[in-house]
């Protein structure tokens, strides 16, 4: 063993770990929420106020809850592929409007289309603390008995899509 | 020497951190102690490097304002770490618990402390076992 073979094997692990740390993304927080039971929750609709939706809407079906604010960029960015998603009929999704302004997030859903099939309005970001949201847009995947299988932070693609939700959605008959 | 005035001068301006909520939060002063300790130990996740004490985002003050209910319902410290480990995880407490997953945290700083000790004394022992060399010439 030469004297430098320590300094070396230090060496060689503290890049290890900066090779490890440095490429990991701190701001993709894991959710405790997975293979959870997703949060119940009963809210007053974006569209009327006097009517409540929650995860009664989505009740033994496999569904998406998409976290989402006028405020947000990335939101805008996934909306289209949401439609598209709706349009296909791949999956319901309900729209959770967070901590948002409600003029505000009906004018967007007018102006660039609706691809939820309800959409809850959380305007003191309860709820959103609840699925803990910490930045939109958020995409959980639920299975059909309510456990949460998947959530995807930032906005949604179809690549995305295709490599984390699809092998998953069809994973989750078979269970 | 006119500098340092300057830049103490400049610090103290700076100096007066605003408190993000204004005045008292409780009218029971221990509750108002749990409160500000449990909110100087929550990271605001949206700004990572904040406690939600600090922070003025709308997530940090949402938080605040679920552990000022948490509080008036009677919640232990215990139960509300418990609340917000459920819901972000262990990343959003400064000081993370000991479980499995945080174990390497806590443990490490010991194990890196007791290399050094090792090493260190590896050194002082070799070099105590050299011959005494009383020659001021070679030892230059």
């Amino acid at each position: 063993m030469s004297k430098f073979t320590l300094p070396l094997l230090g060496f060689a692990l503290l890049v290890g770990v900066f090779v490890i740390g440095l490429t990991m993304d701190p701001s993709r927080i894991p959710s405790p929420l997975l293979q959870q039971a997703a949060p119940e929750f009963s809210i007053p609709s974006l569209h009327d106020p006097d009517v409540l939706v929650g995860s009664d809407n989505y009740r033994n079906q496999v569904a998406l809850v998409n976290i989402w604010a006028t405020w947000c960029p990335g939101c805008r960015q996934e909306h289209g592929f949401l439609l598209e998603l709706a349009k296909e009929g791949a999956i319901p999704i309900f729209g959770l409007n967070w901590r948002d302004d409600r003029v505000e997030a009906l004018r967007w859903l007018q102006t660039l289309g609706d691809p939820y099939i309800a959409s809850g309005f959380d305007a003191d970001g309860r709820v959103g603390i609840d699925w803990g949201a910490y930045g939109a847009p958020e995409t959980f995947l639920i299975d059909s008995d309510g456990t949460v299988i998947h959530k995807h932070i930032a906005p949604l693609t179809r690549e995305i899509w295709e490599r984390d939700f699809l092998p998953l959605i069809a994973g989750s008959g078979a269970k | 020497m006119k500098l340092l005035t300057l830049v103490a001068g400049f610090l103290l301006l700076f100096a007066s951190a605003h408190a993000i909520d204004v005045g008292q939060s409780f009218d029971d002063p221990e509750l108002q102690q749990r409160y500000d300790k449990i909110i100087a130990e929550v990271r605001c996740l949206k700004c990572q490097n904040q406690t939600i004490k600090d922070s003025n985002a709308f997530l940090a003050s949402d938080l605040r304002r679920e552990i000022r209910r948490l509080l008036e319902e009677g919640k232990s410290d215990t139960e509300i770490y418990d609340f917000l480990v459920a819901r972000y995880g262990d990343f959003a407490l400064y000081r993370p618990r000991t479980s499995g997953r945080t174990l390497i945290l806590w443990v490490a700083p010991i194990v890196f402390l007791l290399f050094g000790a090792f090493i260190l004394a590896r050194i002082v022992r070799r070099r105590l076992a050299l011959p005494i060399d009383d020659d001021p010439a070679a030892g230059s």
